[in-house]
């Protein structure tokens, strides 16, 4: 069995909404968003987790807590076995930041505009205290260049953010943290903003480094078709919890939870023979603020298997094994996933509801 | 679906007169949109496809400027108008746009239901309680509650503005909507809900679409025919289930198949290597022979002639009849 790189046991992060004067003077009590709420999962090593969701689910928050940007209301982390919860000494910090890295999804603001490609990559190495001398930097930066395929590394060292294409953008800013050499990367949303193309590009790249440079990865995304090319275990946040994990073909062919299967109902897929057909998306409604959580099966109000004891009962997740597929609900198993497909008449009205498995729906 | 061809455009040319040079960035563009249907328009970034949508409503921007070819809108030739005729018969009445990261340009300080009356106003005088109706209709018709009317921007979220935009578009019945990256900046939820109202408002109203995205997995949702660009040109032309089960130019067939399948496992994704040529200065012959895996010798000396091949119009040697 692979190594534990990230665990995560009932990790809680609440942000308190700040008060207006008035609220203050009434002594009102704080509103607190539960941003993420008692989370469990590992990643092993070598091995890349995607977490998929809505806007506003939890999903950049994870990556924050993982990466000590933000510090957890309660729970434990351990990445290589060590609580990084309780981890607030300045010098400790910097050892783990060397051994975590992150990717923004924004590569034309994470970079500074005034450095050039040498600069941005040799801010970390100062930092750190990396190399003694100019020419050991150099060539550390032309070797973190190579392994992102920015090559010639002469061509592209002495160049500007401005002067290269968004892949090109992103490359450097993985090559930024390829250079301190890290076990472990979080990856925001890192190819959402590119073309198609480059993003294929990319996302070869990134699944290459997993071997040439033991790579572990945490994928924060929001396009759930790329992450059965690129990650082996996948969780699916709604509101704060994951709903339902495990490795990613099971769980994208045998979504267990009703937010996952209405997740993957409403993928868009290259198919184009749907033309005159719609697909009905079994959810209602949109998903609830962070301050006002629902009780019982948090997904309740919105799920259409909505039973008596969801609303009274918090469903149990189980304690994700390494093989384990599980999901936070009460009928976890029960529900079959099947896509709702309405055929559209000629003048646009909904004519009649089919209810296809994905087998049958791939057949015709 | 009626039969009525609603747009032709023939031969289409833009091009922008900066001072370092021409930038060629629409090139003998040519098609075809027919009553109930839809145009996809799909490529990388900067392949031309917003220019395509400006030139349709006139609105290229200086030092742009239609160069050359012709566009009907229902009959009406569109390149000769000027500027004012433009704005009163052209644009919202016969073709209206969503643009892209629409959700944004609605104005926080006035309501929707000010801002949704305002083409009303100005292109037909309507005002008042008649306005009101007709923005609640429209409302109602993209699935949101005609209340909203009175609500402000900041009161609604990214789908119901999006949705709103959408509406106001619809708004005057033009002949062809373009809707460009309509999208992108929502859920997956989200999404699949506007494409869903999309496709039926698309048969209810029988007006033609132009789609315009980066992503082929939505397209493939919504599109009858594929208009693939490459560097100002269109590459492939014709019916989105031929190109999709059979893509015929070799960028169709990577782009493609760089696309990461949900219910499929694959090892590596095709891409593209390299970037888009500089169009100020493009390649001789293809424009796409630099990243081209098929290419010959003939590629880099002629610019292809456009064949049809079963039905798809392709520009490419590979496809030349001897």
């Amino acid at each position: 069995m692979p190594r534990t790189i990230v665990k995560a046991r009932n990790l809680r992060k609440e942000f308190e909404i700040s008060q207006t004067f008035m609220q203050k003077v009434r002594r009102q009590p704080k509103m607190k968003v539960r941003a993420v709420d008692g989370i469990n999962f590992d990643i092993y090593e070598k091995r890349a987790m995607a977490f998929v969701g809505e806007s506003g689910c939890g999903k950049t928050t994870v990556g924050k807590l993982v990466m000590k940007l933000l510090d957890a209301t309660s729970g434990e982390l351990y990445v290589k076995g060590k609580n990084i919860t309780k981890l607030s000494d300045h010098r400790k910090l910097k050892t783990y930041r060397r051994m975590a890295q992150m990717i923004y999804q924004d590569p034309f603001s994470s970079l500074d505009p005034r450095f050039k490609v040498f600069d941005i990559l040799e801010e970390p190495l100062l930092i750190h205290g990396i190399g003694d001398t100019i020419a050991e930097r150099r060539a550390m930066i032309e070797k973190a260049l190579e392994d992102v395929r920015l090559t010639p590394p002469d061509e592209f060292i002495d160049r500007y953010p401005h002067m290269l294409s968004g892949g090109q953008r992103q490359r450097v800013a993985i090559a930024r943290c390829l250079i301190l050499n890290p076990d472990f990367i979080v990856a925001d949303e890192p190819v959402s903003m590119l073309d198609v193309s480059v993003r294929a590009e990319l996302l070869n790249l990134m699944k290459d480094l997993v071997d040439s440079q033991d790579l572990t990865y945490l994928y924060i995304t929001h396009d759930i078709s790329t992450t059965r090319f690129f990650t082996d275990y996948i969780g699916v946040m709604y509101l704060g919890i994951i709903v339902e994990q495990g490795p990613v073909a099971d769980v994208l062919d045998n979504p267990l939870h009703p937010y996952t299967q209405a997740l993957l109902s409403a993928v868009p897929e290259p198919e184009p023979d749907r033309l005159d057909r719609i697909k009905e998306i079994p959810i209602k409604g949109e998903i609830p603020s962070g301050t006002n959580v629902p009780d019982g099966c948090r997904f309740h109000p919105r799920c259409p298997h909505s039973k008596e004891i969801c609303k009274k009962k918090v469903p149990v997740e189980k304690e994700p094994a390494e093989k384990g597929h599980v999901a936070a609900c009460h009928f976890a198993g029960e529900i079959e996933f099947k896509l709702k497909v309405a055929k559209l008449s000629e003048d646009g009205k909904v004519e009649k509801v089919e209810e296809l498995t994905v087998d049958e729906l791939a057949e015709e | 679906m009626s039969e009525r061809t609603i747009l032709d455009v023939k031969d289409l040319t833009t091009h922008y007169f900066t001072s370092k040079g021409v930038v060629k960035a629409l090139d003998d563009a040519s098609f075809q949109l027919k009553g109930g249907q839809s145009i996809g328009v799909a490529g990388e970034s900067g392949c031309g496809k917003s220019t395509m949508a400006f030139s349709l409503l006139r609105m290229v921007q200086p030092p742009g400027r239609i160069v050359s070819g012709s566009i009907k809108v229902d009959g009406m030739e569109v390149t000769g108008l000027s500027e004012k005729e433009a704005r009163s018969k052209l644009r919202w009445q016969k073709i209206s746009m969503v643009f892209q990261g629409a959700m944004d340009i609605m104005t926080p300080v006035y309501t929707v239901g000010y801002q949704m009356r305002e083409p009303l106003k100005y292109h037909k005088g309507l005002k008042g309680d008649k306005a009101k109706e007709i923005c609640m209709r429209y409302l109602d018709m993209v699935d949101l509650d005609p209340e909203l009317y009175y609500r402000y921007p900041h009161e609604l979220s990214g789908g119901q503005k999006q949705r709103i935009i959408i509406a106001t578009a619809l708004l005057l019945e033009p002949d062809v909507v373009i809707l460009d990256e309509p999208t992108t900046a929502l859920d997956v939820v989200v999404e699949a809900r506007i494409m869903n109202d999309l496709k039926r408002l698309k048969k209810e109203l029988d007006n033609g679409m132009i789609f315009i995205t980066h992503d082929l997995s939505i397209l493939a949702e919504i599109s009858d025919n594929l208009a693939i660009m490459y560097a100002g040109w269109i590459v492939e032309f014709g019916p989105a289930t031929k190109i999709y089960k059979e893509p015929k130019h070799p960028y169709t067939q990577k782009l493609i198949a760089a696309i990461p399948r949900l219910r499929k496992d694959i090892d590596r994704l095709e891409y593209i290597p390299g970037a888009p040529p500089e169009l100020t200065n493009p390649p001789s012959g293809c424009r796409f022979h630099p990243r081209c895996e098929q290419a010959f010798d003939k590629c880099t000396e002629v610019e292809p002639e456009e064949h049809v091949v079963e039905g798809v119009r392709v520009k490419c040697h590979l496809y030349e009849e001897d």
